[in-house]
């Protein structure tokens, strides 16, 4: 048998994607909660001096599927030479249902005896030779976290077998239960302080002040973090070192020059203005590095740590009732706390969802109201300034647009919200190398996805600017951004670069010498206008044109609305 | 006594003894563990018609209030 293609399937939240990393080397995001991965990820590995192709299929729990995630996964089991089926060896009788179904797939299958390490402390024995007889396919105990197991795996690929069986569904539980009794030992487990917090998590009361906790920690750590990376790194750096450099070259290179213009900016009352001067190695550099960053890493690593412990889904229950009056059920907070970081991993994440009224409600109040970090980042800093009132007055706007638009769509939109069912997986303990890799995955991504993009827009808008566009188009707009918000038209730019970069985008509004009131209104009408085109095209890809084209509407008339009533108010 | 899941006490154990759905409910079910003869136990329930966390299996599942309404229980006393 030749192996091109070898595919890791298995229920969500076993560990495919960490056995999938150690398999190929390949770096992919692993965390603790169902429904991580919902694209598929692929990556070379070597057995015997074959390098097959390996893919992570997400997760699914049979092979009828009920999500598009699991549509996915379904797909592409036709393409596979071999199945890795990867089995959550704390969970065996409900795992085995899929492995079942996948046998009677007649697809070779070799079984991945995860989360091993986990059996022993949960009390759990399993006869590993036993369960590879009565399933008639090699088993190999494994765990894709400490890498147990793994050669093993590797070695023994090519003994995967298939087989020829059918079975009806009650026969593949009466089967289930004959194996697990026969292999399956389950002795008492001493409860662990973990097990304790997982109680704490979903008990009255406690789940509100561990929920709690964990919302205003956040808070507390992202800014402290952030505040602090800026005032004792960035900005000396900034300030002491590069400022210095950039006014030699300023000097060197003459105001008037073109280079200058691209370079440096334009500089206000004579010198250069990292936030305004729109130069490439003046604000190209110090927005993403020296404003965005400090808090895109502290949000990024407390993300990690809560997605790794095994949060998300506790405090996607805690929000199912509330989510229901926005026509969503509370596993749409996963999307939204993602999105939170940036929405394009965030409207990716859609894809848990399993209806179509609750993508679109949800892909709509994430474009519209879900400020991304690099944007918050900037928020915090330009509308901080002004106290910290018109800093929450921000979001605290930005949250009721989101509640006024979900309420409104739940009606309006046919169809009702679905309800929640979801796997509770147990808290893990965050080990210090995957977060640390996930982080640094997150950092990578930031600075080769977004510094060219920053560049982009700050030179588009130097271009737009010496052309004369800007002045046509703050003619255009005129009526709208000053007749009805209050704005100057020269806000025209900043809309504009708010298409590729909204942290870019908010740091212009600090050159337009803009009352409180309008800062605010400014700083809202860019969160909720449109969300910046690698969002957009996104939600295109997962929406389809019909209903992108409605969110567009929607998005349009939001901003129209709430701008003038944000000018009325202030 | 037959009782709907969302009557059930905290901390009270019993058999699944029907669910009253489509087949779509019964296979999303299906796949979370919870089937008819199982031993499910209540571990909490959630504000007003929040969801219903159970146990099957030493696994937790939030069970959304309307899909808990349809699963019935058997539980003694």
């Amino acid at each position: 048998m030749t192996l091109k293609k070898i595919l890791l399937m298995g229920n969500p939240n076993v560990g495919k994607s960490a056995l999938f990393s150690r398999l190929t080397g390949a770096k992919v995001m692993i965390s603790n909660y169902p429904g991580c991965t919902v694209e598929f990820s692929q990556g070379e590995m070597k057995v015997d001096g074959e390098r097959p192709v390996v893919i992570d299929v997400p997760g699914t729990y049979s092979l009828a599927p009920t999500c598009k995630a699991e549509e996915v996964a379904v797909k592409m089991l036709g393409e596979g030479d071999v199945v890795i089926n990867v089995v959550d060896a704390t969970n065996l009788e409900r795992n085995l249902c899929l492995t079942l179904q996948l046998l009677d797939s007649g697809k070779p299958v070799i079984v991945a005896l995860n989360m091993w390490d986990d059996t022993k402390h949960r009390g759990i024995y399993i006869d590993t030779k036993k369960l590879e007889e009565l399933l008639g396919v090699p088993v190999v105990p494994t765990s894709g976290l400490s890498g147990t197991g793994v050669k093993e795996l590797i070695q023994r690929i090519h003994e995967a077998k298939a087989q020829q069986t059918r079975h009806t569904q009650d026969e593949i539980w009466e089967k289930i239960g004959k194996i697990t009794a026969n292999v399956q030992k389950l002795t008492h487990r001493h409860h662990t302080l973990l097990d304790r917090l997982e109680d704490w998590s979903v008990y009255p009361f406690s789940r509100w002040i561990i929920a709690a906790a964990v919302v205003i920690g956040s808070f507390w750590f992202i800014r402290f973090a952030g505040e602090g990376m800026i005032s004792l790194v960035f900005d000396p750096l900034f300030e002491g070192v590069w400022l210095p450099l950039m006014e030699k070259l300023s000097i060197f290179l003459g105001a008037n020059s073109v280079l200058h213009q691209i370079l440096i900016g334009t500089l206000e009352n004579g010198s250069i203005d990292f936030g305004n001067s729109l130069g490439l190695l003046t604000t190209g550099l110090y927005v993403p590095i020296a404003m965005v960053f400090p808090y895109v890493f502290s949000f990024y690593f407390l993300l990690g740590l809560l997605e790794d412990l095994g949060y998300l889904p506790r405090l996607a229950v805690l929000a199912d009732n509330f989510m229901h009056r926005l026509g969503l059920h509370g596993y749409a907070v996963i999307p939204f706390m993602l999105g939170l970081g940036c929405n394009v991993p965030g409207a990716l994440a859609l894809r848990i969802l399993e209806e179509r009224r609750e993508k679109f409600i949800a892909a709509t109040l994430m474009a519209v109201s879900v400020p991304c970090m690099a944007q918050t980042a900037v928020i915090i800093g330009l509308v901080g300034q002004r106290g910290m009132t018109y800093l929450l007055l921000v979001f605290l706007i930005l949250f009721t647009i989101m509640m006024i638009e979900g309420v409104i769509l739940n009606a309006a939109v046919k169809g009702e919200s679905p309800e929640i069912l979801l796997e509770i997986p147990p808290y893990r303990m965050p080990r210090f190398g995957t977060t640390v890799k996930k982080l640094w995955m997150r950092m990578s991504a930031f600075f080769t996805e977004a510094l060219p993009i920053v560049f982009l827009g700050i030179f588009i808008v130097n271009l737009l600017h010496s052309l004369k566009v800007l002045d046509v188009l703050g003619l255009i707009f005129r009526p709208v951004i000053t007749g009805l918000w209050g704005l100057p038209a020269e806000m025209v730019p900043a809309l504009l670069v708010g298409l590729l970069r909204k942290d870019v985008a908010v740091g212009m509004l600090g050159g337009l010498g803009l009352d409180n009131g309008q800062l605010v209104t400014g700083a809202v009408i860019l969160a909720i206008y449109f969300p910046c085109l690698a969002t957009f095209f996104v939600l295109y890809r997962e929406m389809g044109k019909a209903d992108m084209l409605k969110i567009t509407l929607i998005m349009i008339a939001t901003v129209t609305a709430v701008g003038t009533l944000l000018n009325m108010l202030f | 006594m037959l009782i709907k899941l969302t009557q059930m006490r905290p901390g009270q154990a019993g058999l699944v003894a029907d669910i009253r759905g489509g087949r779509g409910i019964n296979t999303r079910l299906e796949n979370m563990g919870i089937r008819r003869g199982r031993r499910i136990l209540k571990v909490s329930s959630y504000f007003g018609l929040g969801p219903q966390m159970v146990e099957v299996d030493k696994m937790r599942v939030a069970i959304g209030f309307g899909m808990a309404e349809r699963i019935f229980v058997e539980v003694s006393g």
